[in-house]
């Protein structure tokens, strides 16, 4: 094991901004990627929905 | 059973939704492992401390970026060459990723340059081509967003792509080509590796990690896109009235 303490671990020898702005920001990236994909997969099925639906209903036959 | 079945949205759309979980999982099991490696197994650096641990961030991370590109590139090519619709689907989901994968090299670059050279940028080769790479990803991406005929925002997108990947070889070979303040690649085929084994695991495993979630989420990319396109056939009805 490489580090005594927890407080050792965060500090990272003084390079602790560096190293976990690193690692910080890839995760975050990584986390607004999956959620703004979770987010337009089901906003386009959503609207895919209703315009299906509008196509079935009276309105959309006559046209 | 036929390989190019899957080449047929209806059926690669059922294939993706089968295959996501499993590279979901692998990807998320391999960056657990190689966290643990990057920061228990691997050891102090006798030069640069503990800053040198950005390493298993952004090595994977910039080649990503350059992989990406190329199998953005490829399919691209594949599109334009056959006119099959879901190369060029197959394109544009991946970009986003690709993008994302150029930022965090370029962010983590600039956090380790910091600390060893005393600059946050330098113009040197390296750091600008990759750049250019960020800026091709943005503009390729801004590109199919402005063009609405589908059919023509594919071919202008690819054909953008195909010209930009011109950068890719340069950014690999700028280390050797100029005199840049960048280091030279970690990793050659012809070499064996100059750096201790634990270390080059590490990398690997988190570069392994990168290609399973880049997989995965390019996947829910290409299925979105593939709905959104075919939702005039009755089977892209039949699955929105399952899901």
């Amino acid at each position: 094991m490489e580090w005594a303490s927890w407080s050792d671990f965060w500090h990272m020898a003084g390079y602790g901004l560096y190293v976990w702005g690193s690692f910080g920001v890839t995760a975050a990236g990584i986390l607004i990627e999956v959620i703004l994909l979770k987010r337009a997969g089901a906003d386009t099925r959503r609207r895919l929905k209703r315009m299906q639906q509008w196509a079935l209903s009276p309105e959309g036959e006559e046209r | 059973m036929n390989l190019y079945t899957y080449a047929s949205p209806a059926n690669f759309y059922v294939l993706a939704g089968k295959l996501i979980p499993w590279f979901s999982w692998s990807a998320g099991l391999l960056a657990v492992w190689g966290l643990y490696i990057s920061f228990f197994l691997a050891p102090t650096d006798f030069q640069q401390s503990e800053a040198y641990r950005i390493i298993f961030i952004h090595v994977p991370a910039a080649w990503m970026s350059m992989f990406i590109y190329l199998v953005m590139a490829f399919w691209g090519a594949i599109g334009l060459a056959f006119n099959t619709r879901l190369s060029f689907m197959m394109a544009r989901a991946l970009a986003p990723t690709g993008a994302l994968f150029t930022f965090i090299a370029l962010w983590t670059g600039a956090l380790w340059g910091k600390p060893m050279w005393g600059a946050w940028w330098v113009w040197d080769a390296r750091l600008t081509s990759e750049l250019i790479l960020l800026f091709l990803y943005v503009g390729i991406i801004a590109l199919w967003a402005a063009i609405d005929d589908v059919r023509r925002g594919d071919r202008a997108g690819s054909l953008l792509t195909l010209i930009g990947a011109i950068n890719v070889p340069i950014i690999y070979f700028s280390v050797k080509w100029w005199n840049t303040l960048h280091q030279g690649s970690s990793i050659n085929l012809m070499k064996a590796p100059s750096m201790a084994a634990i270390m080059l695991q590490g990398m690997l495993v988190m570069a392994i990690a990168a290609w399973l979630y880049t997989i995965a989420v390019s996947l829910v990319r290409v299925r979105r896109i593939i709905l959104e396109r075919e939702r005039q056939t009755d089977w892209a009805k039949a699955i929105l009235e399952r899901e």
